[in-house]
Protein backbone atom coordinates (compact mmCIF):
# COMPACT_ATOMS: atom_id res chain seq x y z
CA UNK A 1 0.00 0.00 0.00
CA UNK A 2 2.63 2.52 1.01
CA UNK A 3 4.75 1.75 -2.04
CA UNK A 4 1.95 2.51 -4.44
CA UNK A 5 1.06 5.82 -2.82
CA UNK A 6 4.66 7.03 -3.15
CA UNK A 7 4.70 6.34 -6.88
CA UNK A 8 3.56 9.16 -9.17
CA UNK A 9 0.24 8.50 -10.90
CA UNK A 10 0.73 7.13 -14.42
CA UNK A 11 0.42 9.62 -17.25
CA UNK A 12 -2.46 8.35 -19.32
CA UNK A 13 -2.99 11.51 -21.34
CA UNK A 14 -0.71 10.35 -24.13
CA UNK A 15 2.89 11.41 -24.66
CA UNK A 16 6.02 9.32 -24.56
CA UNK A 17 5.64 7.38 -21.34
CA UNK A 18 3.74 4.33 -22.60
CA UNK A 19 5.54 4.14 -25.94
CA UNK A 20 9.12 4.11 -24.64
CA UNK A 21 8.37 1.37 -22.16
CA UNK A 22 7.21 -0.96 -24.90
CA UNK A 23 10.43 -1.02 -26.90
CA UNK A 24 11.54 -4.26 -25.26
CA UNK A 25 8.15 -5.74 -25.97
CA UNK A 26 8.34 -4.82 -29.63
CA UNK A 27 11.88 -6.13 -30.03
CA UNK A 28 10.85 -9.41 -28.50
CA UNK A 29 7.79 -9.63 -30.72
CA UNK A 30 9.98 -9.01 -33.76
CA UNK A 31 12.40 -11.73 -32.65
CA UNK A 32 9.70 -14.33 -32.20
CA UNK A 33 8.11 -13.36 -35.51
CA UNK A 34 11.50 -13.73 -37.13
CA UNK A 35 11.91 -17.19 -35.66
CA UNK A 36 8.50 -18.18 -36.94
CA UNK A 37 9.20 -16.85 -40.42
CA UNK A 38 12.56 -18.64 -40.42
CA UNK A 39 10.83 -22.00 -40.07
CA UNK A 40 8.62 -21.27 -43.05
CA UNK A 41 11.61 -20.05 -45.05
CA UNK A 42 13.52 -23.22 -44.23
CA UNK A 43 10.69 -25.47 -45.36
CA UNK A 44 10.33 -23.51 -48.60
CA UNK A 45 14.10 -23.59 -49.17
CA UNK A 46 14.31 -27.33 -48.61
CA UNK A 47 11.29 -27.98 -50.80
CA UNK A 48 12.67 -25.77 -53.57
CA UNK A 49 16.08 -27.39 -53.33
CA UNK A 50 14.62 -30.88 -53.60
CA UNK A 51 12.36 -29.94 -56.49
CA UNK A 52 14.98 -28.11 -58.58
CA UNK A 53 17.45 -30.98 -58.28
CA UNK A 54 14.93 -33.76 -58.53
CA UNK A 55 12.91 -32.75 -61.58
CA UNK A 56 15.83 -32.62 -64.08
CA UNK A 57 17.15 -35.92 -62.75
CA UNK A 58 13.83 -37.67 -63.13
CA UNK A 59 13.53 -36.28 -66.67
CA UNK A 60 16.83 -37.98 -67.57
CA UNK A 61 15.57 -41.30 -66.22
CA UNK A 62 15.14 -43.70 -69.13
CA UNK A 63 12.56 -45.76 -67.19
CA UNK A 64 9.59 -45.04 -65.03
CA UNK A 65 10.85 -43.41 -61.84
CA UNK A 66 8.00 -44.77 -59.77
CA UNK A 67 7.89 -48.40 -60.90
CA UNK A 68 11.53 -49.25 -61.52
CA UNK A 69 13.34 -51.24 -58.88
CA UNK A 70 16.89 -50.82 -60.15
CA UNK A 71 19.12 -47.95 -59.06
CA UNK A 72 21.77 -47.28 -61.74
CA UNK A 73 21.45 -43.56 -62.42
CA UNK A 74 25.05 -43.22 -63.61
CA UNK A 75 24.72 -45.89 -66.29
CA UNK A 76 24.08 -44.98 -69.91
CA UNK A 77 21.12 -44.91 -70.36
CA UNK A 78 20.30 -43.90 -66.84
CA UNK A 79 18.06 -46.41 -65.07
CA UNK A 80 16.65 -45.73 -61.64
CA UNK A 81 13.39 -45.93 -59.76
CA UNK A 82 12.10 -45.80 -56.26
CA UNK A 83 9.87 -48.88 -56.26
CA UNK A 84 12.24 -51.08 -54.25
CA UNK A 85 13.28 -48.22 -51.99
CA UNK A 86 9.73 -47.17 -51.14
CA UNK A 87 8.82 -50.81 -50.64
CA UNK A 88 11.73 -51.38 -48.27
CA UNK A 89 11.11 -48.12 -46.43
CA UNK A 90 7.45 -48.88 -45.85
CA UNK A 91 7.98 -52.57 -45.06
CA UNK A 92 10.72 -52.00 -42.49
CA UNK A 93 8.85 -49.12 -40.87
CA UNK A 94 5.56 -50.96 -40.67
CA UNK A 95 7.20 -54.07 -39.19
CA UNK A 96 9.00 -51.81 -36.72
CA UNK A 97 5.70 -50.18 -35.78
CA UNK A 98 3.85 -53.47 -35.42
CA UNK A 99 6.59 -54.84 -33.16
CA UNK A 100 7.29 -51.68 -31.16
CA UNK A 101 3.74 -50.34 -30.84
CA UNK A 102 2.27 -52.89 -28.44
CA UNK A 103 5.46 -53.08 -26.38
CA UNK A 104 5.69 -49.30 -26.13
CA UNK A 105 2.05 -49.04 -25.05
CA UNK A 106 2.71 -51.79 -22.51
CA UNK A 107 5.69 -49.89 -21.11
CA UNK A 108 3.66 -46.69 -20.96
CA UNK A 109 0.76 -48.41 -19.16
CA UNK A 110 3.18 -50.08 -16.78
CA UNK A 111 4.64 -46.71 -15.86
CA UNK A 112 1.30 -44.90 -15.64
CA UNK A 113 -0.81 -47.55 -13.93
CA UNK A 114 1.05 -50.61 -12.73
CA UNK A 115 4.53 -49.79 -11.52
CA UNK A 116 5.00 -48.84 -7.87
CA UNK A 117 5.96 -45.19 -7.66
CA UNK A 118 9.52 -46.02 -6.64
CA UNK A 119 9.98 -47.87 -9.94
CA UNK A 120 7.86 -45.73 -12.25
CA UNK A 121 10.10 -42.69 -12.15
CA UNK A 122 13.44 -44.45 -12.82
CA UNK A 123 11.87 -46.51 -15.59
CA UNK A 124 10.53 -43.32 -17.12
CA UNK A 125 14.05 -41.86 -17.07
CA UNK A 126 15.45 -45.02 -18.65
CA UNK A 127 12.94 -44.78 -21.48
CA UNK A 128 13.92 -41.15 -22.06
CA UNK A 129 17.57 -42.19 -22.00
CA UNK A 130 16.96 -44.85 -24.65
CA UNK A 131 15.42 -42.17 -26.85
CA UNK A 132 18.65 -40.18 -26.60
CA UNK A 133 20.98 -42.96 -27.79
CA UNK A 134 22.38 -41.95 -31.20
CA UNK A 135 21.09 -44.02 -34.09
CA UNK A 136 24.59 -45.01 -35.20
CA UNK A 137 24.97 -46.80 -31.88
CA UNK A 138 21.78 -48.72 -32.49
CA UNK A 139 23.05 -49.52 -35.97
CA UNK A 140 26.37 -50.86 -34.76
CA UNK A 141 24.66 -52.84 -32.04
CA UNK A 142 22.28 -54.33 -34.59
CA UNK A 143 25.13 -55.19 -36.96
CA UNK A 144 27.64 -56.54 -34.45
CA UNK A 145 25.39 -58.04 -31.81
CA UNK A 146 21.78 -58.53 -32.80
CA UNK A 147 22.35 -59.91 -36.32
CA UNK A 148 24.93 -62.58 -35.36
CA UNK A 149 23.11 -63.51 -32.14
CA UNK A 150 19.73 -63.92 -33.75
CA UNK A 151 20.78 -66.50 -36.33
CA UNK A 152 19.27 -69.33 -34.37
CA UNK A 153 16.04 -67.43 -33.82
CA UNK A 154 15.73 -66.64 -37.50
CA UNK A 155 16.52 -70.23 -38.40
CA UNK A 156 13.88 -71.34 -35.92
CA UNK A 157 11.31 -69.06 -37.54
CA UNK A 158 12.20 -70.45 -40.95
CA UNK A 159 12.04 -74.06 -39.76
CA UNK A 160 8.75 -73.81 -37.95
CA UNK A 161 6.94 -70.89 -39.53
CA UNK A 162 8.40 -71.12 -43.02
CA UNK A 163 4.92 -71.75 -44.41
CA UNK A 164 4.22 -68.07 -43.75
CA UNK A 165 5.79 -66.26 -46.72
CA UNK A 166 7.35 -63.67 -44.38
CA UNK A 167 9.49 -66.36 -42.73
CA UNK A 168 10.22 -68.41 -45.84
CA UNK A 169 13.96 -68.75 -46.25
CA UNK A 170 13.84 -70.53 -49.62
CA UNK A 171 16.64 -72.73 -50.97
CA UNK A 172 19.52 -70.31 -51.05
CA UNK A 173 18.44 -68.28 -48.09
CA UNK A 174 20.92 -67.11 -45.49
CA UNK A 175 19.99 -65.69 -42.15
CA UNK A 176 21.81 -62.67 -40.79
CA UNK A 177 21.58 -59.04 -41.88
CA UNK A 178 18.03 -59.45 -43.04
CA UNK A 179 15.12 -57.08 -43.40
CA UNK A 180 13.77 -58.50 -40.16
CA UNK A 181 16.87 -57.56 -38.18
CA UNK A 182 16.87 -54.08 -39.68
CA UNK A 183 13.19 -53.74 -38.80
CA UNK A 184 13.82 -54.95 -35.25
CA UNK A 185 16.59 -52.37 -34.82
CA UNK A 186 14.13 -49.75 -36.06
CA UNK A 187 11.55 -51.10 -33.63
CA UNK A 188 13.97 -50.71 -30.73
CA UNK A 189 14.75 -47.18 -31.89
CA UNK A 190 11.16 -46.00 -32.05
CA UNK A 191 10.17 -47.84 -28.88
CA UNK A 192 11.27 -45.11 -26.46
CA UNK A 193 9.64 -42.23 -28.32
CA UNK A 194 6.31 -44.03 -28.63
CA UNK A 195 6.50 -45.17 -25.00
CA UNK A 196 7.41 -41.72 -23.71
CA UNK A 197 4.59 -39.93 -25.53
CA UNK A 198 2.04 -42.63 -24.67
CA UNK A 199 3.05 -42.44 -21.03
CA UNK A 200 2.41 -38.69 -21.00
CA UNK A 201 -0.98 -39.28 -22.58
CA UNK A 202 -1.95 -42.00 -20.11
CA UNK A 203 -0.87 -39.80 -17.21
CA UNK A 204 -3.18 -37.08 -18.52
CA UNK A 205 -6.24 -39.29 -18.10
CA UNK A 206 -8.00 -37.68 -15.15
CA UNK A 207 -7.85 -39.70 -11.93
CA UNK A 208 -11.60 -39.11 -11.72
CA UNK A 209 -12.14 -41.26 -14.81
CA UNK A 210 -10.06 -44.06 -13.36
CA UNK A 211 -11.92 -43.89 -10.05
CA UNK A 212 -15.26 -43.84 -11.85
CA UNK A 213 -14.39 -47.19 -13.38
CA UNK A 214 -12.92 -48.64 -10.18
CA UNK A 215 -15.94 -47.56 -8.13
CA UNK A 216 -18.17 -49.45 -10.55
CA UNK A 217 -16.23 -52.58 -9.69
CA UNK A 218 -13.84 -52.65 -12.62
CA UNK A 219 -10.67 -54.67 -12.30
CA UNK A 220 -7.47 -52.90 -13.25
CA UNK A 221 -7.60 -54.27 -16.77
CA UNK A 222 -11.26 -53.29 -17.11
CA UNK A 223 -10.44 -49.84 -15.79
CA UNK A 224 -7.78 -49.44 -18.46
CA UNK A 225 -10.21 -50.62 -21.13
CA UNK A 226 -13.05 -48.46 -19.82
CA UNK A 227 -11.38 -45.25 -18.73
CA UNK A 228 -7.77 -45.05 -19.89
CA UNK A 229 -7.63 -46.36 -23.46
CA UNK A 230 -10.76 -44.69 -24.88
CA UNK A 231 -9.66 -41.36 -23.47
CA UNK A 232 -6.16 -41.62 -24.89
CA UNK A 233 -6.82 -43.50 -28.13
CA UNK A 234 -6.24 -40.57 -30.46
CA UNK A 235 -3.15 -39.44 -28.60
CA UNK A 236 -1.62 -42.89 -28.77
CA UNK A 237 -2.35 -43.05 -32.49
CA UNK A 238 -0.47 -39.77 -32.79
CA UNK A 239 2.46 -41.24 -30.85
CA UNK A 240 2.53 -44.26 -33.14
CA UNK A 241 2.54 -41.98 -36.17
CA UNK A 242 5.48 -40.03 -34.81
CA UNK A 243 7.31 -43.31 -34.26
CA UNK A 244 6.47 -44.35 -37.79
CA UNK A 245 7.82 -41.03 -39.05
CA UNK A 246 11.08 -41.66 -37.25
CA UNK A 247 11.35 -45.19 -38.64
CA UNK A 248 10.68 -43.98 -42.18
CA UNK A 249 13.49 -41.46 -42.05
CA UNK A 250 16.07 -43.53 -40.19
CA UNK A 251 19.27 -43.69 -42.21
CA UNK A 252 22.45 -44.91 -40.68
CA UNK A 253 21.14 -47.77 -38.57
CA UNK A 254 19.46 -49.36 -41.58
CA UNK A 255 22.44 -48.71 -43.83
CA UNK A 256 24.68 -50.47 -41.31
CA UNK A 257 22.48 -53.43 -40.52
CA UNK A 258 20.77 -54.35 -43.74
CA UNK A 259 22.47 -56.23 -46.53
CA UNK A 260 21.56 -53.78 -49.25
CA UNK A 261 19.78 -54.79 -52.43
CA UNK A 262 17.04 -53.50 -54.69
CA UNK A 263 14.36 -56.09 -54.14
CA UNK A 264 10.71 -56.05 -53.32
CA UNK A 265 10.53 -59.33 -51.47
CA UNK A 266 8.50 -60.19 -48.44
CA UNK A 267 11.05 -62.81 -47.38
CA UNK A 268 12.16 -60.73 -44.48
CA UNK A 269 14.52 -63.19 -42.82
CA UNK A 270 16.55 -63.90 -45.95
CA UNK A 271 19.74 -61.85 -45.85
CA UNK A 272 20.47 -62.78 -49.46
CA UNK A 273 17.32 -60.97 -50.46
CA UNK A 274 18.00 -58.08 -48.10
CA UNK A 275 16.40 -54.84 -49.05
CA UNK A 276 16.91 -51.12 -48.93
CA UNK A 277 15.27 -47.94 -47.81
CA UNK A 278 15.31 -44.47 -49.29
CA UNK A 279 17.39 -42.97 -46.50
CA UNK A 280 19.85 -45.86 -46.30
CA UNK A 281 20.26 -45.80 -50.07
CA UNK A 282 21.15 -42.12 -50.01
CA UNK A 283 23.67 -42.67 -47.24
CA UNK A 284 25.34 -45.59 -48.96
CA UNK A 285 25.36 -44.25 -52.55
CA UNK A 286 25.91 -40.54 -52.31
CA UNK A 287 29.70 -40.43 -51.93
CA UNK A 288 30.35 -42.55 -54.98
CA UNK A 289 27.63 -41.08 -57.17
CA UNK A 290 28.24 -38.84 -60.17
CA UNK A 291 26.26 -35.58 -60.53
CA UNK A 292 23.25 -37.24 -62.13
CA UNK A 293 23.34 -40.02 -59.56
CA UNK A 294 23.42 -37.45 -56.78
CA UNK A 295 20.43 -35.63 -58.21
CA UNK A 296 18.61 -38.94 -58.58
CA UNK A 297 19.24 -39.60 -54.88
CA UNK A 298 17.85 -36.16 -54.12
CA UNK A 299 14.75 -37.10 -56.09
CA UNK A 300 14.35 -40.15 -53.87
CA UNK A 301 14.81 -37.84 -50.88
CA UNK A 302 11.91 -35.76 -52.16
CA UNK A 303 9.74 -38.88 -52.17
CA UNK A 304 10.75 -39.62 -48.58
CA UNK A 305 10.00 -36.00 -47.69
CA UNK A 306 6.50 -36.37 -49.11
CA UNK A 307 5.91 -39.70 -47.32
CA UNK A 308 7.07 -38.45 -43.91
CA UNK A 309 5.20 -35.20 -44.43
CA UNK A 310 2.03 -37.16 -45.10
CA UNK A 311 2.57 -39.29 -41.99
CA UNK A 312 3.23 -36.25 -39.82
CA UNK A 313 0.22 -34.42 -41.22
CA UNK A 314 -1.90 -37.45 -40.44
CA UNK A 315 -0.49 -37.57 -36.90
CA UNK A 316 -1.18 -33.86 -36.47
CA UNK A 317 -4.72 -34.31 -37.63
CA UNK A 318 -5.36 -37.23 -35.30
CA UNK A 319 -3.79 -35.49 -32.30
CA UNK A 320 -5.69 -32.24 -32.91
CA UNK A 321 -8.92 -34.15 -33.07
CA UNK A 322 -8.16 -35.82 -29.75
CA UNK A 323 -7.26 -32.42 -28.27
CA UNK A 324 -10.57 -30.97 -29.36
CA UNK A 325 -12.46 -33.81 -27.82
CA UNK A 326 -10.54 -33.56 -24.57
CA UNK A 327 -11.24 -29.83 -24.47
CA UNK A 328 -14.95 -30.42 -24.98
CA UNK A 329 -15.09 -32.66 -21.94
CA UNK B 1 -31.27 -55.15 -0.65
CA UNK B 2 -30.21 -52.32 1.56
CA UNK B 3 -27.71 -53.23 4.25
CA UNK B 4 -26.28 -52.00 7.53
CA UNK B 5 -22.70 -50.77 7.71
CA UNK B 6 -20.75 -51.11 10.92
CA UNK B 7 -17.28 -49.61 11.10
CA UNK B 8 -15.07 -50.76 13.96
CA UNK B 9 -11.92 -48.84 14.81
CA UNK B 10 -11.12 -47.83 11.24
CA UNK B 11 -7.74 -46.20 10.63
CA UNK B 12 -6.69 -45.00 7.18
CA UNK B 13 -3.18 -44.12 6.12
CA UNK B 14 -1.51 -42.34 3.23
CA UNK B 15 1.98 -43.78 3.46
CA UNK B 16 3.05 -43.12 7.03
CA UNK B 17 0.49 -40.34 7.53
CA UNK B 18 -2.59 -41.41 9.48
CA UNK B 19 -5.56 -39.57 7.96
CA UNK B 20 -8.29 -40.99 10.20
CA UNK B 21 -8.02 -42.68 13.55
CA UNK B 22 -10.32 -45.00 15.41
CA UNK B 23 -13.58 -44.38 13.59
CA UNK B 24 -16.39 -46.60 14.83
CA UNK B 25 -19.96 -46.02 13.76
CA UNK B 26 -23.12 -47.72 12.55
CA UNK B 27 -25.03 -46.73 9.45
CA UNK B 28 -28.60 -48.01 9.39
CA UNK B 29 -30.21 -49.42 6.24
CA UNK B 30 -32.62 -47.22 4.30
CA UNK B 31 -31.36 -44.05 5.84
CA UNK B 32 -29.34 -41.12 4.62
CA UNK B 33 -26.32 -40.55 6.82
CA UNK B 34 -24.45 -37.29 6.37
CA UNK B 35 -20.80 -36.87 7.31
CA UNK B 36 -19.82 -33.29 8.02
CA UNK B 37 -16.72 -31.56 9.30
CA UNK B 38 -13.96 -29.14 8.35
CA UNK B 39 -11.65 -29.72 5.36
CA UNK B 40 -9.01 -32.35 5.99
CA UNK B 41 -10.94 -34.05 8.80
CA UNK B 42 -10.99 -37.36 6.93
CA UNK B 43 -14.70 -37.65 6.14
CA UNK B 44 -14.07 -38.32 2.43
CA UNK B 45 -11.25 -40.69 3.31
CA UNK B 46 -13.59 -42.58 5.62
CA UNK B 47 -16.22 -42.73 2.86
CA UNK B 48 -13.64 -44.24 0.54
CA UNK B 49 -12.76 -46.92 3.06
CA UNK B 50 -16.35 -48.20 2.84
CA UNK B 51 -16.02 -49.27 -0.80
CA UNK B 52 -12.31 -50.02 -0.51
CA UNK B 53 -11.44 -47.23 -2.93
CA UNK B 54 -9.00 -45.66 -0.49
CA UNK B 55 -6.45 -48.38 -1.12
CA UNK B 56 -6.14 -47.70 -4.86
CA UNK B 57 -4.04 -44.63 -4.07
CA UNK B 58 -0.37 -45.67 -4.06
CA UNK B 59 0.84 -46.14 -0.49
CA UNK B 60 -2.63 -45.93 1.03
CA UNK B 61 -3.93 -48.61 3.42
CA UNK B 62 -6.68 -49.24 5.92
CA UNK B 63 -6.72 -50.91 9.33
CA UNK B 64 -9.82 -51.98 11.18
CA UNK B 65 -13.10 -53.56 10.25
CA UNK B 66 -15.94 -52.44 8.03
CA UNK B 67 -18.89 -54.81 8.26
CA UNK B 68 -21.60 -54.92 5.63
CA UNK B 69 -24.28 -56.78 7.58
CA UNK B 70 -22.29 -59.81 8.72
CA UNK B 71 -19.44 -59.65 6.22
CA UNK B 72 -16.14 -57.95 6.96
CA UNK B 73 -15.20 -56.03 3.81
CA UNK B 74 -11.55 -56.14 4.85
CA UNK B 75 -11.61 -59.82 5.77
CA UNK B 76 -9.13 -62.26 4.30
CA UNK B 77 -10.13 -63.41 0.84
CA UNK B 78 -12.58 -60.56 0.24
CA UNK B 79 -12.13 -59.17 -3.26
CA UNK B 80 -12.07 -55.37 -3.38
CA UNK B 81 -13.50 -55.45 -6.89
CA UNK B 82 -16.50 -57.45 -5.66
CA UNK B 83 -16.97 -54.98 -2.79
CA UNK B 84 -17.09 -52.09 -5.23
CA UNK B 85 -19.72 -53.89 -7.27
CA UNK B 86 -22.01 -53.97 -4.24
CA UNK B 87 -21.29 -50.44 -3.05
CA UNK B 88 -21.88 -47.66 -5.56
CA UNK B 89 -20.22 -44.29 -5.43
CA UNK B 90 -20.89 -40.80 -6.76
CA UNK B 91 -18.03 -38.32 -6.79
CA UNK B 92 -17.61 -34.63 -6.11
CA UNK B 93 -17.16 -33.70 -9.75
CA UNK B 94 -19.44 -35.43 -12.24
CA UNK B 95 -17.22 -37.98 -13.98
CA UNK B 96 -19.12 -39.71 -16.77
CA UNK B 97 -16.84 -41.60 -19.15
CA UNK B 98 -16.10 -38.83 -21.65
CA UNK B 99 -15.91 -40.99 -24.74
CA UNK B 100 -19.10 -42.91 -24.04
CA UNK B 101 -22.70 -42.18 -24.90
CA UNK B 102 -25.32 -41.61 -22.22
CA UNK B 103 -26.57 -45.16 -22.75
CA UNK B 104 -23.10 -46.72 -22.56
CA UNK B 105 -22.29 -44.78 -19.41
CA UNK B 106 -25.29 -46.22 -17.61
CA UNK B 107 -24.69 -49.69 -19.05
CA UNK B 108 -20.96 -49.70 -18.19
CA UNK B 109 -21.36 -51.35 -14.80
CA UNK B 110 -23.80 -53.95 -16.11
CA UNK B 111 -21.46 -54.83 -18.92
CA UNK B 112 -18.67 -55.26 -16.36
CA UNK B 113 -20.91 -57.84 -14.75
CA UNK B 114 -21.09 -59.68 -18.04
CA UNK B 115 -24.62 -58.66 -19.02
CA UNK B 116 -24.77 -58.46 -22.80
CA UNK B 117 -28.44 -59.09 -23.59
CA UNK B 118 -29.58 -55.85 -25.19
CA UNK B 119 -33.14 -56.17 -23.91
CA UNK B 120 -31.94 -56.52 -20.33
CA UNK B 121 -29.57 -53.60 -20.83
CA UNK B 122 -32.27 -51.41 -22.37
CA UNK B 123 -34.57 -52.03 -19.44
CA UNK B 124 -31.87 -51.45 -16.85
CA UNK B 125 -30.75 -48.23 -18.54
CA UNK B 126 -34.28 -46.87 -18.60
CA UNK B 127 -34.97 -47.95 -15.02
CA UNK B 128 -31.73 -46.36 -13.79
CA UNK B 129 -32.23 -43.14 -15.69
CA UNK B 130 -35.79 -42.91 -14.36
CA UNK B 131 -34.43 -43.66 -10.90
CA UNK B 132 -31.97 -40.81 -11.27
CA UNK B 133 -34.74 -38.55 -12.52
CA UNK B 134 -32.99 -37.99 -15.82
CA UNK B 135 -34.97 -40.18 -18.23
CA UNK B 136 -37.31 -37.51 -19.55
CA UNK B 137 -34.45 -35.17 -20.29
CA UNK B 138 -32.28 -37.65 -22.21
CA UNK B 139 -34.57 -40.34 -23.62
CA UNK B 140 -34.39 -38.79 -27.09
CA UNK B 141 -30.59 -38.68 -27.16
CA UNK B 142 -29.28 -41.78 -25.43
CA UNK B 143 -26.64 -42.22 -28.13
CA UNK B 144 -25.19 -38.75 -27.58
CA UNK B 145 -22.02 -38.34 -25.48
CA UNK B 146 -22.61 -38.09 -21.74
CA UNK B 147 -20.09 -35.26 -21.59
CA UNK B 148 -22.50 -33.06 -23.57
CA UNK B 149 -24.96 -32.80 -20.67
CA UNK B 150 -25.04 -29.96 -18.15
CA UNK B 151 -23.19 -30.42 -14.85
CA UNK B 152 -26.34 -31.31 -12.92
CA UNK B 153 -27.45 -33.75 -15.60
CA UNK B 154 -23.99 -35.31 -15.67
CA UNK B 155 -24.14 -35.84 -11.92
CA UNK B 156 -27.55 -37.51 -12.23
CA UNK B 157 -26.09 -39.59 -15.06
CA UNK B 158 -23.37 -40.70 -12.65
CA UNK B 159 -26.04 -41.58 -10.09
CA UNK B 160 -27.87 -43.59 -12.77
CA UNK B 161 -24.61 -45.34 -13.60
CA UNK B 162 -24.07 -46.15 -9.93
CA UNK B 163 -27.60 -47.49 -9.28
CA UNK B 164 -27.76 -49.45 -12.55
CA UNK B 165 -25.90 -52.33 -10.91
CA UNK B 166 -28.37 -52.37 -7.99
CA UNK B 167 -25.82 -51.70 -5.25
CA UNK B 168 -26.67 -52.22 -1.60
CA UNK B 169 -25.10 -48.97 -0.50
CA UNK B 170 -24.68 -45.66 -2.29
CA UNK B 171 -21.78 -43.42 -1.25
CA UNK B 172 -21.86 -39.77 -2.27
CA UNK B 173 -18.78 -37.62 -1.87
CA UNK B 174 -19.92 -33.98 -1.90
CA UNK B 175 -22.16 -34.75 -4.88
CA UNK B 176 -23.54 -31.22 -5.17
CA UNK B 177 -20.49 -29.09 -4.51
CA UNK B 178 -19.90 -28.47 -8.22
CA UNK B 179 -23.57 -27.83 -8.99
CA UNK B 180 -25.89 -24.84 -9.04
CA UNK B 181 -28.77 -24.62 -6.50
CA UNK B 182 -31.43 -25.96 -8.87
CA UNK B 183 -29.40 -29.04 -9.77
CA UNK B 184 -28.58 -29.43 -6.09
CA UNK B 185 -32.27 -29.45 -5.23
CA UNK B 186 -32.91 -32.09 -7.91
CA UNK B 187 -30.26 -34.34 -6.41
CA UNK B 188 -31.42 -33.80 -2.85
CA UNK B 189 -34.96 -34.79 -3.86
CA UNK B 190 -33.50 -37.82 -5.53
CA UNK B 191 -31.72 -38.89 -2.35
CA UNK B 192 -35.02 -38.96 -0.48
CA UNK B 193 -36.38 -41.31 -3.17
CA UNK B 194 -33.26 -43.44 -3.29
CA UNK B 195 -33.15 -44.16 0.42
CA UNK B 196 -36.27 -46.29 0.02
CA UNK B 197 -34.02 -48.78 -1.73
CA UNK B 198 -30.46 -48.05 -0.68
CA UNK B 199 -28.38 -47.16 2.30
CA UNK B 200 -26.96 -43.75 1.52
CA UNK B 201 -23.88 -42.11 3.00
CA UNK B 202 -23.18 -38.55 1.90
CA UNK B 203 -20.19 -36.36 2.64
CA UNK B 204 -21.06 -32.69 2.49
CA UNK B 205 -19.61 -29.33 3.38
CA UNK B 206 -23.02 -27.81 3.29
CA UNK B 207 -24.65 -28.05 6.71
CA UNK B 208 -28.04 -26.97 5.41
CA UNK B 209 -27.84 -29.85 2.99
CA UNK B 210 -27.01 -32.27 5.78
CA UNK B 211 -29.93 -30.93 7.76
CA UNK B 212 -32.30 -31.18 4.76
CA UNK B 213 -31.53 -34.65 3.48
CA UNK B 214 -30.09 -36.77 6.25
CA UNK B 215 -31.61 -38.86 9.01
CA UNK B 216 -28.39 -39.15 10.92
CA UNK B 217 -25.32 -36.94 10.94
CA UNK B 218 -21.75 -37.72 11.90
CA UNK B 219 -19.33 -34.94 12.77
CA UNK B 220 -15.63 -35.43 12.00
CA UNK B 221 -12.88 -33.16 13.18
CA UNK B 222 -9.16 -33.03 13.81
CA UNK B 223 -7.14 -31.61 16.67
CA UNK B 224 -4.68 -29.79 14.44
CA UNK B 225 -3.20 -29.96 10.97
CA UNK B 226 -1.09 -33.11 10.68
CA UNK B 227 -3.20 -34.90 13.28
CA UNK B 228 -5.55 -37.66 12.14
CA UNK B 229 -9.26 -36.90 11.75
CA UNK B 230 -11.64 -38.49 14.23
CA UNK B 231 -15.35 -39.02 14.51
CA UNK B 232 -16.47 -36.66 17.24
CA UNK B 233 -20.06 -37.83 17.42
CA UNK B 234 -22.84 -39.31 15.38
CA UNK B 235 -26.52 -39.03 16.19
CA UNK B 236 -29.86 -38.19 14.65
CA UNK B 237 -29.61 -35.12 12.47
CA UNK B 238 -32.18 -33.37 14.62
CA UNK B 239 -30.10 -33.89 17.75
CA UNK B 240 -26.81 -32.89 16.11
CA UNK B 241 -28.23 -29.63 14.83
CA UNK B 242 -30.26 -28.72 17.88
CA UNK B 243 -28.54 -30.17 20.91
CA UNK B 244 -25.25 -31.94 20.17
CA UNK B 245 -23.52 -33.77 23.01
CA UNK B 246 -20.08 -32.43 22.21
CA UNK B 247 -19.08 -28.81 22.50
CA UNK B 248 -16.87 -29.10 19.39
CA UNK B 249 -19.86 -30.16 17.34
CA UNK B 250 -21.86 -27.23 18.56
CA UNK B 251 -18.99 -24.83 17.81
CA UNK B 252 -18.77 -26.13 14.28
CA UNK B 253 -22.53 -26.12 13.66
CA UNK B 254 -22.90 -22.60 14.92
CA UNK B 255 -19.88 -21.34 13.00
CA UNK B 256 -17.58 -20.74 15.94
CA UNK B 257 -15.15 -23.36 14.78
CA UNK B 258 -11.44 -22.43 14.59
Amino acid sequence: MTASTERPPPDLSGGGLGATRRVGDRVFAALTTGAGVLVLALIVAIGAFLLTKAIPAVQKDSTNFFTTKLWQPDNDPSVFGIAALVFGTLLSSIIALVVAGPIAIGIALYISDYAPRRLATPIGYLVDLLAAVPSVVYGLWGLLFLAPHSDKFQQFLSDHFGFIPLFDLGKNGVVGRSMMIASLVLAIMILPIVAAISREIFLQVPQANREAALALGATKLEMIRLAVLPYSKSGVVGALMLGLGRALGETIAVALVLSLSYSTSFHIIDANVGGNTIAANIASQYQAAEPLGQRALIASGLVLFVITFAVNALARYVVTRSGKRAAAV
Amino acid sequence: MSKRIVAEDVNAFYGSFRAIAGVSLTIEPNTVTALIGPSGCGKSTFLRTINRLHEVIPGARVEGKVMLDSEDLYGAGVDAVAVRRTIGMVFQRPNPFPTMSIYDNVAAGLRLNGIKNSKVLDEAVERSLRGANLWNEVKERLAKPGAGLSGGQQQRLCIARAIAVEPQVLLMDEPCSALDPISTLAIEDLMTDLKQRYTIVIVTHNMQQAARVSDRTGFFSLEATGEPGRLIEIDTTEKIFSNPSEKRTEDYITGRFG
